[in-house]
């Protein structure tokens, strides 16, 4: 059994409550910080402890928090990424949803930690349930004196306010994110500055995702050298996974990192194998953006060795063999599913949620769309693969943010992996209309290359 | 599109003033353009959509100019800028939920409907899109609708059947 450090109570009734999440040891890291920890001393357990950033880019949470200006006078703000739009994830609407207390908490320690006054939870807007739900649980801590004025008589002051987004995915990018909490369209913003030195209101901000302030507090609460023990190397501690497609029992699974692919996919513990027994065909391991990969590949890197769930294993091969971990959306996709289709899907997506800003992503991502589309239904020549990996090459790391990227990687990592199946529907396109390409050898044992 | 031959003055009630002040109230001084987005979810919630003249008196209240309230409006997917039918259906039309039926769920009720996507029914009740990714993935197919944003998981053709007879009933 994985051990849960997150989710731990999340099936006690009433968790979503104040009375009932402090019964079951909730606040405690409040009032350990507040009362024997100065913000250093929390600044360092967090970067000891290895947490990664859980939203998308595993930045070190710790390193992010130590680069935050700190001139005299000016305020310094804490905002929670919680616009939660990553097609195959959905473990922060889980967590605000049945425990949303762990998320108030967390921000208190680290809005503490970060000398903040005022900190904002910044929701996509069509979580209005979750709005509700946050604002209520809000004033719960607050008139039990864990947020306000005077924190648990410490002299700490801090306010705590819950902002709708409107429907943008780009407003997951934090300088998007900041621009929409500032009453403006998401347009992400060129950086340098960076929001540790020009974030909000043009003042030091740390932009974090839910997961990653929820956990700061069992690493607060137990010690950095316990959340190390979790995990394998690099990759410490627990991570939530959002498990969706064709499986058995899809859901959020709270992991400890380092668990074998195979195990999470196939093991009861998890998500129970493919759904309708059918067979695995591909995955894509961290949320959309991620490269997809077909099954044999995801399960053993090309080493031979079994992939893990975690940073480094993931990314193993880099873009040619491996994949990242992401923001942990896990997509299964059984041997029934179409990839060329999926492909466009996702590339409408990107078209669609492209700000606008950047040539190359507002151009390119509407082009892989309409390539994507005529291979889909027929019409596509076989130059268009390599097309599309041309158009993706001048799409990525040529914008602003990397929504751009993100565009890319699905649609070049799809043709390297199923060329053949890309071909057949320009080869064959009467059939590709009637049914789809199948298993195929996505499957099959690798060939392991012999080093040397 | 935005209409902007509407001469309509929209007045806010009381009650919506003071709770677009108690946002306000959310961010530092002279930073008030930040309440916009939740504002302009209490005037969709309110009036059902959100028309050019309500965006004016938004830009009046916030002390703001109206293009401000016009591109941000025109950025963000949620709010709509023409009348829709009272209960929108939006289905989450993106890669996880499409792996486990989402396609077959929207032609159903567009079936059943008998109106395209983004129209309104005959009698002013309904109206149905595609949106992205809601965030779900694990309870697909879903659907959501405002201005509560209600959600609806694991959809088959039943469950659309039943929703939409309760949403007829509730009138
Ligand atoms: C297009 C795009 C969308 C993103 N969406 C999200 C999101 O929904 N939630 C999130 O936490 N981070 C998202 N990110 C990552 C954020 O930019 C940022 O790295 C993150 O919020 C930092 O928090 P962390 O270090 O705790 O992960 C997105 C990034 C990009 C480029």
């Amino acid at each position: 059994m994985s051990r849960k450090l997150l989710l731990e109570h999340i099936n006690v009734p009433g968790i979503n409550t104040f009375d009932v999440y402090r019964q079951n040891g909730g606040y405690r890291s409040v009032e350990k910080a507040l009362k024997t920890l100065s913000p250093d001393d929390i600044v360092e357990e967090v970067k000891k402890s290895g947490l990664r950033g859980r939203g998308g880019a595993g930045f070190p949470t710790g390193m992010k928090w130590s680069f935050l200006a700190k001139p005299e006078g000016v305020p310094r703000y804490l905002v929670c990424n919680a616009d939660e739009s990553e097609p195959g994830t959905f473990k922060d609407r889980y967590l605000m949803t049945y425990i949303p207390h762990l998320l108030i908490e967390g921000m208190i320690v680290s809005s503490f930690a970060l000398g903040v006054n005022t900190c904002y939870i910044y929701v996509r807007g069509e979580m209005m349930p979750q709005i509700c739900i946050l604002e209520k649980a809000i004033v719960e801590a607050k008139n039990a004196g864990f947020l306000g004025k005077n924190i648990l008589g410490t002299g700490y002051d801090l306010e705590m306010y819950v902002q709708p987004g409107g429907g943008a995915y780009i407003c997951g990018e934090e300088t998007g994110l900041l621009e929409s909490l500032e009453g403006k369209r998401g347009t992400p913003r060129i950086k340098p500055p960076f929001p540790a030195v020009s974030g909000l209101y043009n003042c030091p901000t740390v932009v974090n995702n839910v997961e990653t302030i929820a956990a700061v507090v069992p690493i607060i609460n137990d010690g950095a050298d316990e959340y190390m023990k979790i995990g394998i190397g690099r990759s410490t501690g627990t991570k939530l996974i959002s498990a969706g497609g064709n499986l058995n029992k899809p859901g959020v699974y709270e992991i400890e990192l380092g668990v074998p692919v195979e195990e999470f996919i196939y093991s009861d513990e998890y998500c129970g194998g493919i759904a309708n027994g059918k067979r695995l065909k591909a995955v894509v391991a961290g949320g959309s953006s991620v490269p997809i990969l077909p099954a044999n590949l995801i399960l053993k890197t090309v080493n031979g060795e079994s992939r893990l769930m975690s940073y480094e294993s993931l990314a193993d091969g880099g873009f040619v063999s491996g994949t990242m971990l992401g923001s942990g959306g896990f997509i299964a996709f059984d041997e029934d599913q179409c990839i060329v289709r999926n492909t466009w899907n996702f590339a409408r997506f990107y078209h669609h949620e492209s700000c606008g800003q950047c040539s190359p992503c507002r151009e390119g991502t509407g082009w892989m769309e309409k390539v994507l589309h005529r291979l889909e239904y027929g019409h596509g020549k076989l130059s268009d693969m390599d097309l599309l990996v041309d158009v993706s090459k001048k799409i990525e790391g040529n914008t602003i943010c990397p929504l751009g990227d993100a565009a890319a990687w699905p649609v070049a990592s799809a043709i390297r992996h199923f060329r053949d199946e890309f071909e057949w529907h320009v080869n064959d396109p009467k059939s590709a209309m009637e049914r789809n390409y199948g298993l195929a050898h996505y499957a099959d044992p690798l060939e392991i290359e012999v080093k040397g | 599109m935005l209409s902007i031959t509407e001469t309509e003055v929209v007045s806010f009630s009381q009650e919506l003033i003071s709770r677009c002040n108690e946002v306000v109230a959310r961010y530092p001084e002279g930073k008030q353009k930040s309440a916009l987005l939740p504002i302009l979810h209490f005037v969709q919630a309110e009036f059902g959509w959100v028309s050019a003249p309500a965006m004016d008196r938004v830009a009046e209240f916030l002390d703001i100019a109206p293009i401000e309230v016009y591109e941000v409006a025109t950025f963000y997917t949620m709010f709509f800028l023409q009348p829709r039918g009272k209960y929108v259906l939006e289905v989450c039309r993106t890669g996880p939920c499409c792996l486990v039926g989402a396609e077959k769920i929207m032609r159903y009720i567009e079936q059943k409907l008998e109106v395209k996507e983004g129209e309104v029914t005959a009698d002013g009740m309904f109206s149905w899109r595609g949106v992205e990714c809601l965030a779900a993935c694990g309870m697909a197919p879903v659907l959501q609708i405002g201005p509560e944003y209600t959600f609806y998981e694991n959809l088959d053709e039943r469950r659309v059947d039943e929703l939409i007879s309760n949403l007829k009933s509730k009138q």
